[in-house]
Parts: C-alpha cells; structure tokens; sequence
C-alpha cells in the first residue's frame, strides 16, 4: 500500500529488539499516517506490547530509529520529549490508574500538571471527559479498586484524553472485556477517533475489534511486519495469518 | 490538508485566545478567536466567567475565528452556550469552523449530566466525620484482631491434636531459617554493643560509690531479664513482623490466597501456622544466644575498663544471678515471638488490592506489634512483681 501524498505520523525504520536473547524483532519498518488507525497483531509472546511500548518510548530498541511527528524519539532532550508526549495519550493494559487517588483525579493529573486551570474548570472537563467515554457522574469520586475492568479502561481513556492528543496509542484495548462490553468499547473508540480526529497505533488480538475499528493491520509474525488492510491480508500466504483469519474464529468475525 | 494543524511543534500554530463582547442594543454578540486549547483554558474560563448577562434577550456566539480548538476549549463553548441559555437568553447564531463540528456535537451531545461536586475537606463536619470514622475504624480493627486470634488458636489446637496434615515441616524449618538463624548477625552485633554500653553505664555511676563490681550485678539481671529479650523481639519485629506482611500481602494482591482456597489448601496451615510456629520456635533461642552476645560484650567493657578477669566476671555474674533471672527473660520470648508473628500475618490478610496497601500495613504492622511487645513486658513486669520473682 503506498503511502504517497499522506502525512506520516509514526515511522520506524529497522527496529530490533532482543530480549533475553531471543530476536523480539527484526528489522521492523511501519508507517502510520495520520487519522488512521492502526492495528497490530500477532501471537502471545510476539512482541506486540514491546513494540508499542518503543514507540512511547518506555523500551530501548537495539537498532533501528523512531519518528513520531518527524522528531527522533529516541535520541530526544528529556525537554523535547516532555512536549512531544503531551501531544500523545497512552491507555495501558489494565487502565493503570493510580490507586491512591480517585477517577476524577487521575483524569486532571495531566490538567494539573501541564495548564493552569482552576479546579472548578478541571473538575468540569474531568465530568466532561468521563461522560465523552461513557461512564456515570459517580464513578469521578471512585477509586480505582472500586471499578470493573472495562470501567477502568475507558477511565484510562479518559485520562489518555484528558489534553485532547492527536495520536492513541492502546494497548490491549478490549482484552478481558466481555463481548457486549467490547463492542461498545469498539463503537467508542470509533465515535471518538472519527470526532476528535485521532490518530490510532492499537495493539490487539481481538479480530472483533480489528474488523470494527482498524483501517490497516499490521501483523507481526516471527519477528517481521505484514502490513495491508484486513482483505489484502487474508490472502496472505503466510501459514500464522492464514490461521488468524481463516481459522473458525477469524471467519465469524469475518462473516459478521 | 497535507500538513494539518496538528503537524508543527504545537506552539508554533498557538496563538492567543482572545474573545470581544460587543452590546447591540439587546443583542450579545460575543466573538471569539485563537486557539482555545486546554493550555489556554486558564485564562479564557475568568474572562467568560465575567460576562454580564444582564439586560440581553438574545445572545450571538461567532466562533468562526477560532483556529485551534480542543475539546477544553469546545467545553468553554458551550459551557457558555448553556450559561446564556440558563439565564432566558436566546441563542440565535452559534457558529464555528466546519472541521470542528463532530468535536462539539460530542460534547454538547454527551455532556447531559452536571459537573460533579467535590466535597469538602475543610469544614468542621469534615473533621468531625474523620474523627468518627477513625474511632470507628480502630475499634473495627481491635475486633478484627480478636476475632482473627481466635480463629488461628482454633487451627493450633487442630493442629496440636493431629500434627499430621496440618504442620507443615518443610515451611515451618524455612521460617526457623529465616526468621531464627539469618537473624544471628544483626542480633550478635546490636546485643554486643548494648552489653558494651550498658556495662560502661554501670561503671561510670557506680565509681562513685567505689562499688564498680555491682557493675556486673546490673549488667547480669538487666540483659537476662529485660534487654535481651525486648531488643531481640523488638529486631525481628522489624525484620521477620514486616516481611510476614509483605509476603502475604502481595499474594493476597496477586489473588494467590484466593487460588490456595480454591484448590482446597487452609491459608492458616499453609502460610500462617509455619511461620507464627517457626517464630515461637526461633525467639527463644535467639534470645539464649542474644544474653550470651550481651554479656560478652559487658565482659569486654568490664575487663578493659576495670581490668576485671573473665574468671573474675564469671564470679560475680554467679553470685548477682540466679537460674530464676535468665527463665523471666526466656519466658516471655515465645510470647512475644506469638504476638509478632500473629500481627505480621494479619496485617498481611488485609492487604487490599492496590498499589499502596502493602506499604501502608507493613507500617502498620511493625509499629503495631512494637507496641503490643511493650506493652505486654510492662504486664509481665507487673505480674513478676506481684508474684514476688
């Protein structure tokens, strides 16, 4: 798929990974463009989280070069840094909220730390957010131990959303979620990414999600990238893929 | 779009907010531009705040300079929207850049419920209710502890009548190990030092008298009755009490303890019985071996000091102390060993399922079971004392 005439929001080039030995990944190159979303797959253990979490700049990779918004992540002053990670939101795994403190709270840390709203206006915009994504006035004075796991991930998402960033990046956005909460994660996410213009990096492997939401998929299979939309990729000769898709699973959410 | 507003260094397409309140005659036309972005939000939110509303029926918000908005700045939008509408005023134009629409459709769409209220912390009510809840949680507490004793002296006694099945040897000689022989240095050292200083006490007072011999008599029934058995109960509080915790509580946050019960394994024999037994079994012979360390730090004082022989300090130690002087000592140790043990463990079950929660009780338990230490020498000091020992 080329790329030609749209802007590139994230491109790696040659990144490798090891871990313990073991070739995470090789070589990767990936471009994603803006107001797309972006899904990555691949099996447990192939390094899907490891990739994200070089992009956001939480890992090291051993080669290879990151550009989010054309700045060299990985050779970047902490300053530069600062300012280019206002301009992205991360939603982990299980929300990481921090515990000590309340729903409300965890959605104006960013507020509080990089503007200087009063707490009247913070608390508005933390009731504004929390009903953007879903949730009851009442969950903003819970905390987090008192939430139910797809509560606490759209709570994350709040966070993540808290400065109104243009690039998501999700990591496991529906896992261990049940169905019906997962597909109205899935319709979310689509609501707001198509309303605020988002640009979408997501780390899944819930076919369900990736036929609702993702533009383009990027599969990593031993430690190489297949990049194409989902109809390009099932015709894929690669024996992992072939099972992802055309395997009974991947053919009902297929047929749906 | 190829570069889109968002493509540059965020500051350099951010440029002032700025809104203009013109007054035709009972119209508000109300203009706005710049970017209105959550950095900006601070200084736009007073200046809308403190727009008078008095005497308009109709209201116009022209937003169609706006070049930057997020959802803040959408929020400050229609918050204003709302507020002129709250006040009878009809909104007859509310216009904004086409890109922008699905934004504020969000927010007005979404955005039903009022903003939520925070309490308060600084009233008297407040205080008040702080009060009431810690008194509450305290007495909560001194019954849940009761109620916990009870419970594992029931297993104990289970365990005493069929040791088979309920004693766990391998992790009660690991606790020994752990909580009784790892011990030995920090214990030696610090009961060493005490001897050291205490007989260097001793001497400096009793010079006066030109009794420094009694020297011995303090030092003996001092460490024997006292000293060796608080500081020794006091170190493995401190380091066995705290780990206990610890250990049972980040299992308990790792959902292990609610694995052990569904696979049908008694969290009391597995993890409490060992190690609150392994304790009672430990302390008392670290205690032995803490009098020993003492004295022979109070000899080293003594001999360099007085220049009194070891067979010399062995003499006078013979005729100031009885057998009678080390048993109160030793007996109160599997006591204590009891209480630090059982502290230590339950601090751990209640651990909840948060970040914070394992710090917060391994604090907790350590002071705890300091004080209960204390406290129950003092009892013991009473008891001997009416008891005539």
């Amino acid at each position: 798929m080329s790329g030609a005439g749209k802007e590139i929001v994230i491109r790696l080039r040659g990144i490798v990974n090891r871990l313990g030995g073991r070739t995470i990944h090789d070589h990767l190159d990936l471009d994603v463009y803006r107001g797309e979303v972006l899904g990555v797959v691949g099996g447990s253990g192939s390094g899907k989280s490891v990739l994200l979490r070089s992009v956001v700049g939480l890992n090291q990779p051993q080669q290879g070069s990151i550009d989010v918004f054309g700045q060299d992540v990985l050779n970047l002053e902490e300053a530069a840094l600062r300012a280019l990670q206002i301009r992205w939101g991360v939603l982990f795994q299980e929300g990481a909220l921090f515990s000590s403190q309340t729903v409300a709270e965890n959605i104006q840390v960013p507020l509080r730390e990089f503007t200087s709203m009063s707490q009247a206006l913070m608390n508005e915009i933390a009731a504004m957010k929390l009903s953007m994504v879903g949730l009851p006035e009442d969950t903003a004075q819970k905390r987090p131990s008192e939430l139910s796991g797809g509560m606490k991930k759209r709570a994350g998402l709040a966070r993540a959303l808290a400065l109104d960033p243009e690039l998501m990046f999700l990591d496991e956005p529906t896992a261990g979620l049940d169905p019906i909460s997962a597909s109205h994660f899935d319709e979310l996410l689509r609501r707001l990414q198509q309303s605020l213009n988002l640009t979408v990096f997501m780390v899944t492997h819930d076919l369900d999600t990736l036929m609702a939401t993702a533009d383009r998929v990027a599969v990593l299979v031993n430690g190489r990238l297949k990049v194409g939309t989902i109809d390009s990729l099932r015709h894929d000769g690669d024996p992992w893929i072939q099972e992802y898709f055309s395997g009974p699973h991947g053919r009902a959410a297929l047929a749906s | 779009m190829l570069h889109g507003m968002g493509t540059n260094e965020a500051t350099d397409t951010d440029t002032r907010p700025w809104i203009q309140v013109t007054r035709r005659v009972r119209t508000l036309h109300l203009s706005a531009g710049g970017s209105w972005t959550a950095r900006h939000a601070a200084t736009l939110d007073p200046q809308l705040q403190a727009i008078d509303v008095d005497g308009f029926s109709e209201a116009e918000i022209d937003g169609g300079e706006i070049d930057r908005l997020d959802s803040s700045g959408g929020w400050l939008l229609v918050r204003t929207k709302k507020r002129l509408e709250g006040s009878g005023l009809r909104v007859v134009l509310f216009r904004i850049a086409q890109r922008y629409a699905p934004l504020l459709a969000v927010i007005e769409a979404e955005h039903v419920v009022m903003p939520v209220e925070f309490e308060e912390n600084g009233t008297l009510a407040a205080l008040l209710e702080r009060v009431g809840r810690g008194s509450h949680m305290v007495l909560l507490q001194a019954a849940g502890i009761l109620g916990y004793l009870g419970h594992v002296t029931l297993e104990w006694f289970k365990t005493v009548y069929a040791p088979r099945g309920h004693l766990r040897v391998t992790a009660l000689v690991h606790q020994i190990e752990e909580a009784g022989i790892n011990a030995l240095p920090i214990v030696g050292l610090l009961l060493f030092l005490i001897g050291i200083v205490l007989a260097y006490l001793g001497i400096d007072q009793l010079r006066r008298f030109g009794a420094e011999n009694l020297t011995v008599n303090i030092l003996g029934a001092g460490l024997l009755r006292e000293v060796g058995v608080l500081i020794t109960a006091i170190v493995i509080a401190g380091r066995s009490g705290s780990a206990f915790t610890a250990q049972i509580g980040t299992m308990k946050v790792n959902e292990e303890l609610d694995a052990m019960q569904t696979i049908g394994l008694n969290v009391v024999d597995v993890l409490i019985l060992p190690r609150v037994v392994g304790l009672v079994i430990a302390l008392p012979f670290l205690t032995l071996y803490a009098d020993v360390m003492g004295l022979i730090g109070g000899a080293t004082m003594c001999y360099f000091d007085l220049g009194m022989t070891i067979p010399a300090f062995m003499r006078q130690l013979h005729q100031a102390v009885t057998v009678n002087t080390f048993m109160v000592g030793l007996i109160k140790a599997p006591v204590f060993a009891y209480i630090i043990g059982m502290v230590g463990c339950y601090e751990g079950m209640n651990v909840e399922r948060n970040a914070g929660s394992v710090g917060k009780l391994t604090t907790r338990s350590v002071v705890e079971s300091i004080f209960l230490v204390i406290v129950i020498d003092a009892g013991f000091a009473v008891l001997f004392s009416i008891l005539g020992i």
